[in-house]
């Protein structure tokens, strides 16, 4: 039998070279979700039979000699919040149970467009609010590398499939870390692009200012690969950069010689001491390799919580008024309108969904818009401000993707501000609209993996990539 | 704890729900105030900060408005569309009367 590679950029070549079928490769995967997944709960829908036929298309395109896309035969997991033209979309909530979507979000048609084959839909916390995904209401996934412990949220099936081995990449959405955050817990990479680099048309809205999909993977250059693939204008996100997608996948190879790389001198507390001796190793690291790390300061950091705790759950509570019980998913039938929305709401949406919403309506009610939103909207532009000062000095900033390491079910889940923390250092690149990604860099507490997040300014991929590729060289020498 | 000093109530919260057309049981008007009341708790971390003459930022990048081409193109199929609502009638989506009946 043949040897299935375990990255997407080497499963494209093999089988582009025919030394591989699609059709093994999707076998493969398949059989291993099958093994694990009751274990692990990755996925609210396995798309196994339509992932056959669409790796036997590829196959007999290859034998007919037609032309194939750059990720031909690649097995990739979708986050159920991203729209898949007649396949269930549920944002892991019951007021969308059932519901197919009559359009493809534009990321998975990319995807397909370049061959990728879908093998699922992964779970989440309910409309991505969450860093556990504990709020599903389909039930929790659990850590592929300690099922006593959570993979971290909201994306946190689309992280567990790939530290799992069910895909050798997928897409998730990061609001406030949701991407990131997961990475590192499940010990993948994860990568939040740049606002407006992505297409958001087809994906779920919760934030819409801060809202952007991205992929993970095992290797900083098959994450560099996916984005590639997704990224580049789309005219139906009116937020779309209007700029092709950059070349990225070269970057990861090219080294930190010479790069200015920050050092936050006044990072908020809260870290376990493990997680801030990996970072004080990738500082090492880096330097060893040729960069010069700068001291940076960022004194808006600390506000960034209450920012986004403010604007998300703003923004949440208007993108949400969609689900209503009238054009798709749940209703509840009662009298009138109003009732039958209320009870419709009140049926379908978990209590996080409800807290933030209520939170959002609150920040946005008369006599607390200007002391709550509006402040919050200011504080945003203070936090943005500051970044620009750090990155007048520096390429890239480095510091933890999460304080803490994946922690036990039932730790944090009735308690949302011990939650919220979570995000601390995800949160401030969402506000600024900048890129961010998490690299698995050794272990912490109960052997758990610890990400480092690298933070650059915006469209400042190509040198996120770099530094994220000499992290990766050197983590294997790390505990 | 609110800039003006005031934890979020009951009624607060009651009345948040009502706005948000969440139908939300007395018990848990309780357990979400308390919840709620820790997370507002935390802002008030912002209330030291001089705000003066800071612009607000609502979006990462300044926004422009986007037309496409004035061109036909295709748009999503009725029939798709309608099947996926709860209720529908002469293709067009089925609500119960729009008229209060309580208020």
């Amino acid at each position: 039998m043949a040897i299935i590679p375990t990255t997407a950029s080497g499963i494209a070549a093999a089988i582009a070279s025919k030394q591989i079928s699609a059709r093994e490769v999707i076998d493969s995967y398949l059989a291993q979700i099958t093994a694990r997944e009751s274990d692990i709960h990755a996925f609210n829908l396995v798309t196994a039979d339509a992932a056959r036929a669409h790796a036997d298309a590829i196959d007999a395109d290859i034998a007919a000699g037609r032309p194939i896309g750059p990720l031909a035969g690649v097995p990739i997991a979708i986050k159920d919040n991203l729209c898949t033209h007649g396949v269930e979309t549920t944002c892991s909530s019951k007021i969308l149970e059932g519901w197919k979507p009559p359009y493809d979000a534009t990321v998975v048609s990319r995807l397909r467009d370049a061959g990728a084959i879908m093998v699922g839909k992964t779970n989440l916390d309910e409309f991505a609010m969450g860093s556990s995904t504990e709020n599903s209401a389909f039930g929790p996934t659990r850590n592929p590398l300690d099922t006593s412990r959570v993979p971290g949220g909201s994306s946190g099936g689309s992280a567990a499939a790939v530290a799992a081995g069910f895909a050798p990449v997928s897409l998730g959405s990061d609001t406030g870390g949701s991407i990131r955050q997961p990475a590192a817990m499940c010990g993948v990479v994860g990568v939040k692009p740049t606002y407006g680099l992505v297409s958001r048309y087809g994906l779920c809205a919760y934030a819409s200012s801060l809202d952007q999909v991205g992929p993970f993977a095992t290797t900083v250059a098959d994450a560099a690969l996916i984005t590639e693939a997704i990224a580049g204008h789309d005219a139906m996100d009116s937020t779309s950069i209007p700029q092709p997608a950059p070349a990225l996948v070269a970057s990861v190879s090219q080294g930190v010689a010479g790069m200015r790389i920050g050092r936050v001198t006044d990072l908020p507390a809260g870290a376990e001491p493990e997680v801030i001796a990996r970072l004080n190793e990738a500082f090492a690291t880096l330097e060893a390799a040729g960069a010069t790390i700068v001291d940076v300061t960022l004194p808006s950091l600390s506000y960034a919580l209450t920012a986004y705790y403010l604007i998300a759950p703003a923004e949440a509570s208007s993108n949400l008024a969609r689900y209503d019980g009238v054009r798709y998913g749940l209703r509840v039938n009662a009298v009138d309108t109003n009732s039958m929305y209320g009870a419709t709401r009140a049926a379908g949406f978990g209590d996080e969904v409800k807290r933030r919403i209520m939170l959002g309506t609150y920040a946005l009610s008369a006599g607390y818009y200007d002391a709550y939103y509006g402040k919050a909207l200011k504080v945003r532009r203070l936090i943005a401000e500051d970044f620009e000062r750090a990155y007048a000095q520096v390429e890239v900033i480095l510091t933890p993707t999460s304080p803490v390491v994946a922690f036990p079910f039932g730790d944090k889940v009735d308690d949302p501000m011990a939650m919220y923390l979570c995000d601390i250092y995800t949160i401030p690149t969402n506000l600024a609209g900048h890129p961010a990604m998490s690299v698995p860099f050794g272990t912490g507490a109960h052997g758990m993996p610890v990400g480092i997040q690298v933070l650059a300014p915006a469209l400042g991929e190509a040198p996120m990539f770099r530094v994220g590729g000499a992290l990766e060289n050197a983590a294997g020498g790390v505990k | 704890m609110s800039p003006s000093g005031t934890p979020i109530s009951a009624a607060d919260v009651a009345k948040v729900a009502r706005l948000a057309r969440l139908d939300i049981d007395e018990a848990n008007v309780v357990h979400f105030t308390e919840q709620l009341a820790k997370v507002i708790g935390h802002f008030s971390d912002i209330d030291a900060l001089d705000l003066s003459g800071v612009g607000p930022m609502t979006q990462p990048f300044p926004l422009v408005n986007v037309l496409r081409e004035d061109i036909e193109q295709p748009c999503l199929d009725t029939d798709e569309v309608l099947a996926a609502a709860p209720s529908s009638d002469q293709r067009r989506f089925r609500v119960p009367p729009i008229i209060g009946l309580d208020d």
